[in-house]
């Protein structure tokens, strides 16, 4: 994955499905348009949820990397 | 508004496995922007009544056996409680809670005795016409 720069990461490890998918709405929401926001997610119920909630939503998924023992999942706010 | 966009759920239950299931289907559902409605009857009304939710150990009698250990799980784990992911899935979507009014009726409970996030008082047949077209689960 090429450099994007992060507006705002939340770190939902630890938290328990609908949990990270719930923070990275939250955090989606009070974003501006145009900013990316990621989130730490450990569990494995939001590593379907998650994208599946971007393109529903129609914001842009950056994709998925592995991060601090857990995975951050990107998406750019687009409206 | 979309029919197939509608998701009601009928809560009958009161115990705390199932009202975590029923939140979470909620949250689930608010999440897609689902038209979400709870509406709560017998059990899950009375799980409303005002701050019951602080005191409510309740569990299925079938799984008896898995209430402590669930309950020290749940808490080790910081796993959110159910009211505290009724009110975030409120935050992120559109979460509707209905309360039935034959069950206060019954019990002689008024609006002013239930959680504040209790929207309104409805009959079954408001109830059944709102969720009509949508998907309906009795939990």
């Amino acid at each position: 994955m090429e450099t994007i720069t992060i507006n705002k990461e939340i770190d939902a490890r630890g938290s328990f499905c609908p949990g990270p998918l719930m923070a990275l709405i939250g955090a989606v929401k009070a974003a501006q348009v145009g900013e990316v926001v990621a989130v730490l997610s450990a569990d494995d119920g939001s590593k379907k949820d998650i994208p599946l909630w971007i393109a529903k939503a129609r914001h842009e998924y950056l994709g998925a990397e592995p991060a601090a023992g857990a995975t951050r999942f990107v998406c750019r706010k687009l409206h | 508004m979309n029919e197939e966009e509608k998701f009601s759920i009928v809560l009958f239950s009161g115990t705390v496995d199932k009202l975590m299931a029923a939140m979470t289907m909620v949250a689930g559902a608010a999440a897609l922007g689902k038209k979400v409605t709870l509406f709560l009857t017998f059990g899950g009304l009375i799980a409303f009544r005002k701050d019951a939710w602080k005191t409510n150990r309740r569990f299925s009698a079938d799984f008896a056996d898995y209430a402590a250990p669930a309950m020290e799980l749940m808490q080790a784990k910081n796993v959110p409680h159910w009211m505290t992911v009724l009110e975030q899935a409120q935050e992120i979507g559109d979460v509707t809670v209905k309360a039935c009014g034959a069950t206060m009726d019954l019990f002689d409970i008024k609006q002013a005795d239930l959680e504040p996030i209790v929207g309104e008082v409805t009959g079954v047949a408001s109830f059944i016409e709102a969720a009509e077209g949508g998907t309906t689960l009795f939990i």
